[in-house]
């Protein structure tokens, strides 16, 4: 018997397509993921997904890329990319592995540098000023970053929060006198009822879920004005995915959120605007219900669609 | 058909039931274990052979460390006094009039502080900037090399280096002058060789702990605003404090047990012999002195006091001076277990 023909038990399962919600409907949604009923993997499959965030309200452009292009040694990791980072809404890059979504991100505050290969063209501003010409620290202190891995420091949860707060080289700060700032850290990051009977608790002791929230909550701590996120959520379970997508949608108003996300659905839940980066080109950069709807390029319909990836 | 109605009952456990087996006893029921670990009764001839040394010399070397420990217990609780520990030593004929060894008792605590106080902060630099730095590439292996070449260095040679470094004119205000000669020899010039027995072991554990932190915590320290100075005082070096005790602890229990070096650079006398005309600690430590480890040589019966008694005594004290020592490690690295580890 033939094992490509489809209705034979060999067959490799049909491509499962994203049907995406009608871009007008679109609103304030609980529940991000409903299966269609009656759907599993011998038909074609329509999976539903549902945005979970409403339009933005405002946007005020925090940062400008303008055609960067990244090297390590003779490979080129980012070709000539240009866009824009603005507060008030959440920057998704999407594309498959060693497109160079991650050297974008981290060439937005800095840490390419740490590369010794590393060598950056073009221009990037933060509110106007390149970003070569500030202080390497002091930009970090205002684009902070959060990793895929959960990295808490060996210390207590309060230690890991007061760390950041604390100054370089002046006398060492009461705890007293920072108690309201991890307070407020830890809140803003959704964490604080959960660890607020003992914040001398070892942060290497907390799950993957809070170890990622404490991860956020001390990249906030540095009341930063653009807050990168790469996969943040790759390393843990769709509970924990789920608290800490809703915490981002409701940071975006606060600081510029930038998330690199191997997931779509997981863009299509929570950005405004989605660039879409291939083999260290941007192919398109759209908002997030064009992109996913009505996609302008071949390349990302393709994508967008699970052709490849 | 009426229903029937089974009465509420407690939850039993459920185990899973297992079919029975035709032949052989039933590995979830206990009876004879067989492949709860793999036995080396399927190995190749040379691996039971070898596996057989292995056994058999471990036991060897535990067997001769437990007899070592146990003889110099039993020794020295038989002839330790606890006067000898504050009693200097004295001339007389007879075992009973020597007194104790006071003398290097302390002489072996001070070289000791010294020693540490030396090499600790300059080991654990070293190793700062050899994981951290390392640049130029060329520098950092001169400087790898360097430290294992001190390691190797036996102390019989450290120790005649050191007389011809302190007994320059220079150096002189780190010893005793008689007349324009420059004596050399003094506990400043032992302890300052006695760190260099010391830096290797602190230099190898405090860089073995500042390479088993990962790389992406130092990335979330920077990608955060911090700079490279407040990670490594503040995350780093706190973090690789197990390590850091450890290589303290092993360069420690060298100092106190090396001999060649005091016997050379101490002045070997039995007593301190402080220098005269200069203040207190001073005189002190510019003048000779002596330590256990020269106590147990000179008292040996081979040696020029043949006082076995106090010999034993002394080594016993020494002894013990180590595992106390080991202890301390030991509580330090419980402690750190309890903070947690990185799980990736």
């Amino acid at each position: 018997m033939d094992p490509f023909r489809s209705d034979s038990p060999l067959a490799p399962p049909p491509i499962r397509r994203l049907k995406l919600d009608d871009p007008e409907a679109a609103k304030e949604a609980t529940e991000p993921l409903t299966p269609a009923a009656g759907s599993g993997p011998q038909q074609s499959g329509f999976v539903t997904a549902k945005r979970s965030v409403g339009a933005p309200q405002f946007s005020i452009r925090r940062m400008e890329i303008d055609g960067v292009s990244v090297h390590y040694g003779a490979k080129e990791a980012v070709k000539g990319v240009s866009l824009p980072v603005r507060q008030g809404e959440v920057l998704s890059l999407i594309g498959p592995s060693g497109c160079g979504k991650t050297t974008l991100l981290r060439s937005l505050n800095r840490l390419t540098e740490l590369t010794s290969t590393a060598t950056l063209t073009g221009r990037i501003l933060l509110d106007d000023v390149d970003i070569t010409e500030i202080e390497p620290t002091l930009l970090r202190r205002r684009v902070t970053m959060v990793f895929q891995q959960p990295n808490p420091f060996p210390m207590s949860v309060f230690d890991n929060i007061a760390y950041v707060l604390r100054e370089q080289g002046s006398r060492r700060a009461r705890k007293k006198s920072l108690e309201p700032k991890v307070h407020s850290a830890l809140d803003r990051a959704g964490l604080f009822e959960e660890v607020k009977d003992n914040l001398d608790h070892p942060a290497l002791k907390l799950s993957g879920g809070q170890q990622q929230r404490l991860c956020i909550a001390r990249a906030l701590a540095a009341e930063p004005e653009v807050l990168l996120l790469d996969e943040p959520c790759s390393a843990l379970d769709p509970k924990s995915t789920q608290v800490i997508e809703d915490l981002i949608v409701k940071l975006r108003d606060d600081v510029a959120v930038v998330i690199v996300t191997h997931n779509l659905q997981q863009a299509y839940r929570i950005a405004d605007h989605v660039a879409f980066m291939y083999l260290g080109d941007l192919v398109e950069y759209n908002s997030a219900t064009a992109l996913f709807g009505s996609p302008r390029e071949q390349r990302t319909q393709e994508y967008v669609s699970g052709a490849f990836g | 058909m009426e229903p029937v109605q089974t009465p509420p009952q407690a939850p039993m456990p459920t185990v899973p039931s297992t079919p029975p087996t035709p032949d052989g006893p039933n590995p979830l029921r206990g009876g004879k274990k067989q492949g709860a670990s793999e036995g080396s009764a399927t190995w190749a001839p040379i691996d039971r052979v070898g596996l057989a040394i292995c056994w058999a010399l471990g036991l060897l070397f535990c067997a001769i460390a437990v007899a070592i420990v146990v003889y110099l217990l039993v020794q020295g609780i038989k002839f330790l006094r606890p006067e000898m520990l504050w009693t200097p030593a004295a001339a007389g004929f007879s075992e009973g009039e020597t007194g104790g060894f006071s003398d290097a008792l302390f002489g072996t605590l001070i070289v000791a502080v010294m020693g540490i106080a030396l090499a600790l902060p300059t080991g654990v630099a070293i190793a700062v900037w050899l994981v951290e730095y390392g640049r130029p590439a060329g520098l950092a292996r001169v400087t790898e090399m360097t430290i294992e070449a001190i390691a190797g260095i036996p102390s019989i040679v450290l120790a005649l280096f050191g007389t011809v470094i302190f007994s320059s004119t220079a150096l002189g205000f780190l010893s005793r002058t008689t007349e324009g000669v420059v004596f050399g020899r003094s506990f400043f010039a032992a302890s300052a060789m006695l760190s260099l027995v010391a830096l290797p072991l602190i230099v190898a554990s405090t860089r073995e702990g500042l390479n088993s932190i990962p790389r992406h915590v130092r990335e979330a320290s920077y990608a955060v605003g911090k700079t490279k100075a407040a990670t490594t005082r503040r995350i780093l070096l706190p973090t690789c404090r197990p390590q850091v005790t450890t290589g303290a602890m092993l360069g420690l229990g060298r100092i106190i047990g090396d001999t060649a070096i005091i016997v050379v650079l101490l002045g070997a006398t039995q007593n301190f012999s402080p220098v005269e005309g200069v203040g207190f600690p001073l005189n002190y430590l510019r003048g000779a002195g002596t330590t256990l480890t020269n106590f147990v040589y000179e008292a040996s019966p081979t040696g020029n006091l043949n006082q076995p008694q106090k010999a034993y005594a002394a080594a016993f004290v020494l002894l013990l001076m180590v595992l106390a020592l080991n202890a301390a490690v030991d509580v330090v690295h419980r402690r750190a277990r309890k903070v947690g580890t990185w799980s990736h």
